[in-house]
């Protein structure tokens, strides 16, 4: 007894075939859109920056005048917002990580902790420059200075570094921290010589990615009024300051169209920096991969 | 062991001549069997690695064939090679012919799709799709065109039938087929490959996760089935191949030491390792 | 040979030092743990006393029903429409350019691309994710809107239409890598089973694999959705800064976060219901973003293990 009409399923197949094939070039170049999209960025912002991007460019202040105006107080403005943001969030973030890993219990107060860090991790980043604004300018008087905004960049980046730090602690193998503890090492030893060492790479490549986060972001910085034409470089984590992505928005909001070839230039340096800390973490991520 | 390796470097040769010389002996003893699949030197390599070696076979009409051997000799590669399924390993790379009814299958002639259509496939491990019983056995149907309700639940009924399973699951058809047990789900399976009527089944070690009562009852389906289909199926279960198999082939390291007919495997074999393979010495 | 025993010398080694920093380590660790739980309420504290400050001087009715968003002047009105109609004109844009991309590119790493291919483009999602979206606005004002107004000459410098594109194209990666990944954790068995039937590849794609990871899919749009709403730079540089509810996508509107930056971006006199304002905004974004992480966590919690 034959139901199929076998026939039909061969007259139809050809059609099969050419909407298979015609179809998986339309999902390739919506793969290449991305790839097409960062190439054409990267050539228009270089066309526009060339004539700008030069030595002067780099040490000059920032000025209302395009051929005196320079990068070098957002560059090191930028420098003195790491200098806070960094060891804040790593501190903050890696302890965070290791008592969620090796030391929480099983308990619904862990439960909201963990659920707490994953929408942090949503909230968007000009919500918290509002915190910045009321809590650190405003109620504990820092005003606009480099402690106010590299507190509120940590408090953003927080929740990327817990949970790569999470993986990375997770992804040590049970055998070796048994091995430890086996031969009577407590659980702090164990946690600090074995546990935390091994998961270094990881927890540093993870690291490195929210800090090339930290360094464009652009909004808390508006928010909590990061100054644009400044002409000294900060003295110390009270005093105001410049950034990089701040700079590039004042000078793209400017009306002049010069400015938009500096605001092009500054962009190059601040992606030839994010650049650079993205191949340290690619490279630490492939040198100490697969370790075990 | 130690024996069985020793015995392959000496009789590597004479294994294949010993193939060679059956398979004429084959030819005259089974002239009105009409073979649905025949492979002449075909080669298969997973990288570097030699996987399959000059196999030499032929399959037939409305038989059983069964493929014995040990773990990692080939046995499942070379019965995904017959309808190119092996290809989804990115790195498979293969050399000689496979003719399905005469047509070479690596002929660009034939697409892939066309061939799985007419050689469908049973897997090792039941794999339903998280559909309802009904979309399961007329996914085939379905995706070839075929969208009349009247003849797609007519093909359902039958295929469910043919599988054995329609009197356990002929009320319950829109439920999810991961409610099934293990066995029913790999008769779903069945169900589901019959459902194209393809001309021949491939079983890849179909009863493998299987309790004995459904082993029992894929074995019995096998038998009726060969009445419309011709069943190629991996088994690493001797007891099953002699069972349900008009022939059988030994493979051993990635080459057939031994193809015939089942009593003849099971009962005088002409090769040393068949033997001991199949009075379960090693393996 | 010797006369140390290495058990006795372990023994006198024992002190109580030990016995303190083993005890007082995990209540320290804790300790800094509960600062996430501080930024957490400092944001809502935030937020809500700033706004009710803001409500206890305007109205709270005309905020969630007016479509008028006109801040400055004698006689302000603050109706949340304008600024929301804005920011949905922007999110929905994204989206419908978004979706269909970062799927159609999910479904070729998944399901066409070769292992060598799949290690070349991901690399490529990682740096379009990690661009900062202040360079995304530079690139929507300075390419993206010229090469519209050459194509379409009646739109305006600032629209909804370009930032619209730029933010798809910020969250296209996420899409992208999210469902991939939900993609890829379909089991190769059920990808067997129709293919061996002889289903193509396409076939397999939107009857297995695509129903078999639907909510994962789902919950990656949610969160893209959701980062497309708290987009603020390339809004604020290439959307304008003029509130209104109405549904044209060529001329210039303000979202939420657009208003929040212009605000801040000048100087709003601390204290006035300008300043407070901004809370009152921050909060309504802050809900909206909040939901749809609730959500998209809700998805991807209630539908995982299907198989």
């Amino acid at each position: 007894m034959q139901l199929i009409d076998k026939n039909l399923i061969a007259k139809k197949r050809s059609g099969r075939l050419t909407l298979n094939n015609a179809m998986k070039w339309i999902f390739f170049l919506c793969t290449m859109v991305g790839l097409i999209v960062l190439v054409t960025l990267i050539v228009d912002t270089l066309m526009d920056a060339v004539g700008y991007l030069n030595m002067d460019f780099l040490t000059n202040f920032s000025s209302s005048r395009v051929e005196s105006a320079g990068f070098y107080g957002a560059i090191i403005g930028s420098l003195w917002l790491m200098l806070v943001t960094v060891p804040v969030a790593i501190f903050l973030s890696v302890a965070t990580a290791l008592y969620l890993e090796e030391y929480a219990p099983k308990n619904k107060v862990t439960d909201f902790i963990k659920i707490n860090i994953s929408n942090l991790a949503g909230v968007p980043s000009v919500v918290f420059g509002l915190l910045g604004l009321a809590i650190f300018v405003r109620a504990m008087a820092m005003g606009n200075s480099v402690l106010a905004a590299g507190l509120t960049l940590a408090l953003m980046i927080l929740p990327v570094i817990v949970v790569s730090s999470q993986e990375a602690i997770r992804s040590v193998p049970s055998t070796v921290r048994e091995a430890s503890i086996g031969m009577g090492a407590t659980k702090w030893q164990t946690v600090s010589r074995i546990i935390l060492p091994a998961a270094i790479p990881g927890i540093i490549t993870g690291i490195i990615l929210a800090i090339s986060r930290a360094i464009g972001e652009t909004a808390p910085l508006v928010v909590i009024g990061v100054p644009t034409t400044l002409l000294v470089t900060p003295d110390g984590l009270l005093d105001s300051f410049q950034a990089m992505p701040m700079q590039i928005y004042a000078w793209i909001k400017m009306p002049q169209e010069e400015f938009q070839y500096l605001a092009a230039a500054g962009i190059i340096v601040l992606l030839a920096i994010l650049i650079l800390m993205n191949s340290v973490a690619i490279f630490i991520r492939n040198k100490f991969s697969r370790r075990y | 062991m130690v024996n069985i390796m020793e015995a392959n470097t000496i009789t590597k040769n004479p294994g294949t001549a010993v193939l060679e010389d059956r398979a004429q002996a084959g030819t005259q003893e089974t002239a009105e069997r009409i073979p649905v699949f025949k492979t002449n030197n075909f080669n298969l390599w997973y990288g570097d690695n030699h996987a399959l070696q000059d196999i030499n076979l032929r399959f037939n009409q409305n038989e059983v064939s069964a493929i014995i051997g040990p773990s990692g000799c080939g046995k499942s590669t070379f019965v995904k090679a017959l309808n190119r399924m092996v290809e989804l390993v990115p790195i498979v790379r293969t050399e000689g012919e496979i003719l399905y009814r005469d047509q070479d299958i690596f002929n660009r002639k034939m697409t892939v799709e066309e061939l799985r259509t007419k050689v469908g496939m049973v897997f090792q491990k039941p794999n339903p799709f998280p559909k309802s019983i009904y979309d399961n056995v007329a996914y085939g149907p379905r995706v070839h065109g075929i969208r009349k309700k009247k003849v797609l639940d007519e093909v359902v009924e039958k295929s469910l039938r043919d599988a054995a399973i329609w009197d356990e699951v002929k009320d319950r058809l829109n439920e999810n087929a991961y409610g099934l047990s293990g066995g029913q789900q790999q008769r779903i399976c069945i169900a589901r490959a019959l459902a194209t009527e393809p001309d021949v089944i491939l079983m890849d070690e179909p009863t493998s996760a299987l309790d004995p009562i459904s082993t029992t009852k894929v074995e019995d389906l096998m038998h009726e089935l060969k009445k419309n289909y011709s069943i190629i199926v991996v088994t690493h279960n001797m007891q099953q191949a002699a069972r349900v198999s008009d022939t059988t082939a030994f493979f051993y390291q990635g080459y057939v030491v031994e193809h015939d007919d089942t009593k003849v495997i099971f009962g005088n074999p002409r090769d040393q390792r068949t033997e001991d393979y199949v009075s379960g010495r090693f393996g | 040979m010797s006369n140390y025993n290495i058990q006795e010398m372990i023994q006198k080694n024992k002190s109580n030092k030990g016995a303190v920093v083993e005890k007082s380590i995990p209540v320290i660790l804790f300790l800094i743990t509960s600062v996430s739980i501080l930024a957490t309420i400092g944001i809502l504290y935030t937020l809500i006393s700033q706004s009710l400050e803001f409500f206890s001087r305007e109205s709270f009715m005309t905020f969630i029903t007016s479509a008028n968003w006109s801040p400055y002047g004698a006689e302000p009105e603050f109706g949340i429409w304008a600024l929301v109609m804005g920011t949905m004109k922007v999110v929905a844009i994204a989206t419908v350019f978004a979706v269909p991309v970062g799927l159609g590119a999910a479904i070729y790493l998944s399901e066409y691309a070769t292992e060598r291919v799949r290690k070349i483009i991901k690399p490529i999602l990682e740096v379009l994710a990690g661009i900062p979206t202040v360079v995304y606005g530079f690139f929507a004002i300075n390419f993206v809107t010229p090469v519209l107004q050459s194509i379409w000459p009646e739109i305006s410098l600032y629209n909804a239409i370009s930032a619209g594109l730029v933010v798809g194209i910020m969250i296209i990666p996420m899409i992208a890598s999210l469902s991939e990944d939900a993609m890829s954790s379909v089991p190769n068995s059920m990808r067997e089973g129709s293919l061996g039937m002889g289903a193509t590849r396409l076939e397999t794609t939107f009857k297995i694999v695509l129903p078999a990871a639907v909510s994962g899919i789902i919950a990656s749009i949610v969160l893209a959705v959701s980062r497309a709403i708290g987009e603020t730079m390339i809004v604020s540089i290439a959307a304008g800064s003029t509130p209104n509810a109405s549904l044209d996508i060529t001329s210039s509107l303000q979202t939420m976060t657009g208003f929040i930056v212009q605000i801040t971006s000048g100087d709003a006199a601390y204290g006035s219901s300008l300043y407070f304002s901004l809370f009152a905004v921050g909060m309504t974004l802050f809900v909206m973003t909040f939901t749809m992480n609730i959500i998209s966590q809700w998805i991807t919690k209630r539908y995982r293990e299907e198989y």
